[in-house]
């Protein structure tokens, strides 16, 4: 069995975004980017069905930038076989880059496609919903584990309040959430290695997807300042303040 | 406008975040409600008294039962014939469901809107809540998913809805159901708290969380949550985690306890009410979003603002 995994390409998470001046977007110029980090441990889970001998093959794909070959290096580093990277300069929107995936799983085939829940940075959470719908496929979104038994895959999935096990039939598109797994670090020989293993590169047209937005951004602000407050001096203090607040009797 | 909206219910009964949704939806125009579920009347007969609300469709069927989105997405494909918007709260089930009905109305979702600023204009937090879009979509039909803290709920009485009920569209035979382990909550849930007590990775251990935090939370009759460096130290459970990777809360007061304030944990928190920091550090970023701060060691002070409490 195949396992397809989409990555994206991101602002590191340790970074914080400043917003443009202009009110356009986040300045991404000169920041540190990296694979976002739900898509880190969709790879993660891709290469550990692998190991255990369920799938046979793990491919990465990313819809983006030129460099976002840096972030298929990375999933072939962790182990993925072979990437395709669709480039484009255009920002495709969940929806755009479900049909996008959908085609290159019409070529491919997989049993299962992981993908992270969401992008750190339009925290959209709709890309894998988007393809199961397109595919007319199972999803198991939020998973926290996964384990597959023949032709079908047992989702425990994060819900409001605890967690929730469906069965789906594969193929089927999966979703993680944090706890799935903790990634692997890309070891130095396998850095080395992943620079002559294949990447295949194609655009949206290869496809012959409309990709145009259907969402217009008409401005980014900062969120509304909170600014510091007081500090007590003892705990007497916070009491007497709770107590003028309404929270304690 | 008319919107249909996704009622979230538990137990026969309707969901605080349904309520949220359907003040969002009230701005567009007419708001009608959907319930789905097995054995749901009492449900609709709930909604229906919800103030503002229209017609109540309920599709109430052993496919529906646990709200799969393979089974449940095709329905309102069907009733979005006759609506123009549909609007779920962005729960665990508005999340799964929303982005395979707008996929198969080839329509572009709007996630986790904070306002309505026209019918075909929203504002939505990106970036985990360090920015903030304005985005008007294009689409005629609209899929919207609502961050709850960010609308008033609508009133629960007041409402003469019309309960209708809808055909069933069936088990699409795609996914089942296995079970669940929902924790069983001795305290309120998070999302919908007047008041948290988060505590971070300062609590050293799962026992010492509990010895500290859980006698506050409970004095103030609060909901307990947590840091992600907390959860993932396995102090408690993930459902407990407050920040971008968690839950999104905004409540009256949040207490934030041995928490220095990662930016990861401020984008799940600062939209509360009244923030109150106890740390050791008094250097921690969590004071500078903190209306009241206390500099201390937390099991010197937090044992003694529960007793005094």
């Amino acid at each position: 069995m195949k396992i397809l995994v989409p990555v994206k390409r991101v602002i590191d998470y340790n970074v914080k975004p400043r917003v443009k001046a202009d009110g356009t977007g986040v300045d991404l110029a000169n920041v540190k980017m990296s694979m976002n980090p739900f898509d880190e441990i969709a790879i993660e889970e891709a290469i550990r069905l692998k190991e255990k001998g369920v799938a046979t093959e793990v491919i990465a794909v990313s819809i983006g930038v030129a460099k976002a070959q840096e972030t298929l290096r990375t999933s072939l580093a962790m182990g993925a076989d072979r990437a395709i990277l669709i480039q484009t300069d255009e920002e495709v929107e969940p929806l755009g880059v479900a049909k996008l995936l959908a085609k290159v799983q019409e070529e491919e085939g997989a049993g299962l496609i992981i993908l992270g829940k969401q992008a750190i940075d339009d925290d959209s959470n709709q890309t894998g919903q988007m393809l199961a719908a397109l595919l007319n496929l199972p999803q198991g979104t939020f998973a926290s584990k996964v384990e597959v038994e023949g032709d079908s895959v047992s989702v425990t999935r994060e819900v409001d309040g605890g967690l929730e096990t469906v069965k789906l039939s594969t193929p089927a598109i999966i979703t993680t959430d944090l706890r799935l797994n903790e990634p692997r670090y890309a070891s130095l020989p396998n850095i080395m290695k992943a620079k002559s293993k294949p990447l295949a590169q194609k655009t949206p047209a290869d496809y012959g997807v409309d990709i145009s937005a259907r969402l217009e951004t008409l401005k980014v602000v900062e969120p509304p300042k909170r600014s510091a407050g007081i500090k007590v001096a003892d705990v007497d203090e916070l009491v007497a303040k709770l107590k003028a607040m309404g929270v304690a009797a | 406008m008319k919107t249909l909206v996704w009622v979230e219910h538990e137990g026969g009964a309707v969901k605080d975040a349904t309520l949220s949704a359907v003040t969002a939806a009230a701005k567009l125009g007419e708001v009608h409600l959907l319930v789905v579920g097995e054995g749901v009347s009492a449900v609709a007969d709930a909604a229906a008294k919800i103030a503002g609300v229209g017609k109540v469709h309920v599709a109430d069927d052993a496919a529906f039962g646990h709200a799969l989105a393979e089974n449940v997405a095709p329905l309102i494909v069907e009733l979005m014939g006759h609506h123009d918007a549909f609007i779920a709260p962005a729960t665990s089930n508005g999340k799964n469901i929303a982005p395979r009905v707008a996929a198969l109305l080839d329509v572009m979702q709007i996630s986790d809107i904070l306002s309505v600023e026209s019918d075909d204009t929203f504002t939505r937090p990106i970036y985990a809540g360090n920015a903030i879009a304005t985005v008007k979509s294009k689409d005629a039909k609209k899929v919207i998913t609502v961050r709850g803290t960010a609308f008033e709920k609508a009133q629960r009485d007041g409402g003469s809805g019309t309960v209708e009920a809808v055909a069933s569209t069936g088990d699409k035979g795609l996914s089942s159901f296995v079970g669940a382990e929902i924790a069983k909550l001795e305290r309120p849930e998070l999302t919908s708290a007047k008041i948290i007590v988060s505590g971070g990775r300062a609590l050293k251990d799962g026992p010492t969380f509990e010895e500290v935090i859980f006698p506050l939370a409970d004095k103030l009759g609060a909901a307990v949550g947590a840091s992600r460096a907390a959860v993932d130290a396995g102090y408690v459970p993930n459902d407990y985690q407050v920040g971008q990777t968690g839950k999104i809360v905004a409540p009256e007061v949040y207490v934030a306890v041995g928490i220095s304030g990662a930016i990861q944990h401020l984008a799940g928190m600062k939209d509360s009410k009244t923030i109150i920091a106890i740390n050791k550090d008094e250097d921690a970023p969590i004071f500078q979003v903190a209306d009241i701060g206390l500099v201390g060691d937390l099991f010197k002070v937090v044992p003694e603002l529960t007793g005094k409490l």
